[in-house]
């Protein structure tokens, strides 16, 4: 049983404030993925739980004891770190054993908990090894051994991944996500992959430049994203995003053309509508100029623009197609419930 | 690839080693070869003639009670000393690495004294401990202690340590602060995290890391206390008192120079080279093995 609530935790560098009041509950068990662009914050914030960065403001609690003074050998977590931070000189079995021996285990204990550890991260052939003879992928194993061995009341993991190639990376995903199933243990994530993100947490939260702007499933972020920012961060390739009129349903685009919208505003809004919603349909209203096109294999990506306008549209389309196939214009289509509307000044979802 | 640059011919490459050769030669092997060739010679009280020995001026040496006397002087000197200075070092290595503010100012001030000169530093030092008119040994007698190093061989022991410990220690520093830095950050905080505090995590984890660096400044500091530590003594105790800190090198100055016996001299810098050498071997061979890379 293990939560970690931030109440207004806040974090400033003299008079640089890099994390604005994040108000976050995370529940027992629960894997949370922490994204955002490089700088935004995320670092710092897991810092802050680990205890390896003071907390300027606000109040932090694991379960329900305020952790904020605690050292971070008192806040019963572990962490693994981006390039593993493994200790060069012991090897892989006094690596993981080093926080028991310092808890003052039993020798007996220690073996046991390192071995099973071990078995389970297919490490055991390499325990007497040193850090430096292991591959890319072992290593970030012996990482992960390290934290398990002490059942932590929470894991944190900052950009574990993000070193090793991208294979690998997909299978490490993987095994993370297993670990943490059957371990159960509340985790926090962070990454600036948002194909990483979708594919692991129970729930996201998306951070920019020090503010949460969203927090919620994977699905629910993907489906209904509460900003703009959101919007065009999570999906992959990313939301297309285009400045329209409304008048109730009705959107004008900036190059006169007409669609139907199931979310009603009026004026200006920002209009979002995923490559993956826009289809070929010969009687749709919206008329494009095809452009480049990067084949998938499974589907095709157009690079096209808006006729008689500048503006930028990426679709993807099912199937194998080619510059010539498409032809120089295309009619498209997009359903009235694909369509997402943003307040052209905040950025926020239009829900109505 | 391996980025290497060839030479067509031999002559440019042995004409840009030569200068390197030439210094060799005229400062290591030419002197070492006159100390090995006089050191089996006796020359006569007047210094006009000298007389072929063999290894009688090593023999006399090994059973002569005051070069044995040197001898332990010397080991206790330079272990003294290479301690003081390298733990002291590490000591502000250790806080310097702590602190972020200001640590370039507090960097540039711990080199000066490297910069001073042996002897200088010697004059400094004595006049500060001077039995009369030496600040610390006025602040000594007001706490009851009378301090006097001419005459007392244990005070003039420490305070040639002291002096030539304190030259040392920003050259030291330098280099375990360099070590220090090296160490990746998260290494020290996966350990915090794994419950090390700091004593903790300087002996399991630190120390180690930093041993490279360690075992270089022990083999370069006793290199140095052998020999460069000459100028120190020659100022504040030239050996005395009663040859308390008559080190080999001094024993060979002062055989050699004031007591004009070249040969035995010359036969003692041969053991010292040979000494030296011996020891940088064993420390390479049984203490470079503990060393992590
Ligand atoms: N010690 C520090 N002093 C001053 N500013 C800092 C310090 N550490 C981080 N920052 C600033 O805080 C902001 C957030 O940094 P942080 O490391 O948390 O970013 P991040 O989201 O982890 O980025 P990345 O994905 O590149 O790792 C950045 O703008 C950074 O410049
Ligand atoms: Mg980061």
């Amino acid at each position: 049983m293990s939560t970690v609530t931030l109440k207004s935790v806040s974090k400033s560098y003299g008079k640089v404030k890099v994390i604005h009041g994040v108000d976050v509950a995370i529940n027992d068990k629960e894997f949370v993925v922490v994204v955002g662009p490089s700088g935004c914050g995320k670092s710092t914030m897991l810092r802050m739980i680990a205890g390896l960065e003071t907390i300027t403001d606000g109040d932090l609690f694991i379960d329900d004891n305020r952790v904020n003074e605690l050292e971070p050998m008192d806040r019963n977590i572990a962490m693994v770190f981006q390039n593993y931070a493994l200790y060069p000189h012991m090897s892989v079995y006094d690596n993981m054993a080093y926080s028991l021996k310092l808890a003052k285990l039993a020798k007996s204990d220690i073996q046991d908990r390192v071995n099973k550890a071990a078995e389970l991260l297919q490490l055991s052939e390499y325990l007497d090894r040193k850090p430096r003879q292991l591959s890319g992928g072992q290593r970030q194993r012996v990482a992960m051994g390290r934290a398990i061995v002490r059942k932590p009341a929470v894991f944190l993991f900052d950009e574990p991944l993000s070193n090793l190639d991208a294979k690998l990376r997909v299978q490490m995903r993987l095994e993370i996500r297993k670990l943490q199933r059957e371990l159960g243990v509340t985790s926090v994530y962070v990454t600036h992959d948002q194909v990483e993100a979708m594919t692991l947490g129970d729930r996201l939260m998306v951070l920019n430049d020090g503010v949460v702007e969203q927090f919620g499933t994977p699905i629910e972020l993907y489906e209904q994203p509460a900003t703009l920012f959101v919007a065009e961060f999570i999906g992959s390739p990313s939301m297309n995003i285009v400045s329209a009129n409304a008048n109730g349903h009705q959107l004008t685009l900036t190059n006169g053309t007409q669609l139907e919208s199931s979310t009603s505003a009026s004026g200006p809004v920002m209009l979002g509508i995923r490559p993956e919603h826009i289809v070929q349909d010969t009687t749709g209203n919206l008329l494009v100029d095809t452009g480049m096109v990067e084949q998938l294999g499974s589907n095709t990506l157009v690079h096209g623009t808006l006729s008689d306008d500048n503006t930028p549209v990426v679709y993807s389309l099912p199937g194998i197609h080619t510059e010539q196939s498409l032809g120089e214009k295309m009619r498209l289509g997009v359903s009235q419930d694909s369509i997402h509307l943003f307040n052209s000044d905040t950025g926020q979802r239009i829900m109505s | 690839m391996e980025k290497r640059v060839t030479f067509k011919g031999k002559k440019l490459p042995l004409l840009l080693i030569l200068p390197q050769v030439i210094i060799t030669a005229v400062f290591f092997f030419w002197p070492a070869g006159q100390a090995i060739y006089q050191s089996a010679f006796i020359p006569d009280p007047f210094g006009l003639k000298s007389q072929f020995v063999g290894f009688d001026n090593f023999t006399f040496l090994l059973s002569d009670k005051y070069y044995l006397a040197a001898f332990t002087t010397t080991a206790i000197f330079s272990s003294l000393v290479t301690v003081v200075s390298m733990g002291v070092a590490l000591w502000l290595a250790l806080m310097a690495d702590r602190i972020i503010k200001g640590s370039s100012a507090y960097r540039t001030l711990l080199i000066w004294p490297y910069a001073v000169a042996p002897a200088v530093a010697g004059v400094l030092w004595l006049f500060l401990f001077s039995p009369n008119i030496g600040l610390a040994s006025w602040y000594l007698e007001k706490l009851g202690y009378q301090w006097n190093h001419t005459l007392n061989g244990g005070e003039a022991m420490g305070l040639v340590v002291l002096a030539s410990a304190w030259g040392r220690i920003s050259y030291n520093f330098l280099f375990f602060l360099a070590g220090l830095q090296a160490i990746p950050k998260s290494v020290i905080e996966a350990a915090a995290i794994d419950g090390a505090h700091f004593w903790r995590r300087f002996w399991t984890i630190v120390f180690p890391l930093l041993s490279p660096t360690t075992f270089f400044l022990l083999v370069v500091n006793i290199v140095y206390a052998f020999f460069e530590t000459f100028g120190v003594i020659h100022t504040i105790t030239s050996g005395g008192p009663q040859q308390s800190t008559t080190i080999l090198v001094y024993k060979v100055f002062s055989d050699g120079f004031v007591g004009q016996d070249l040969g035995s001299s010359a036969a003692q810098s041969v053991i010292l080279l040979l000494v030296v050498g011996l020891l940088t071997i064993l420390q390479f061979k049984f203490i470079e093995r503990r060393v992590h890379y």
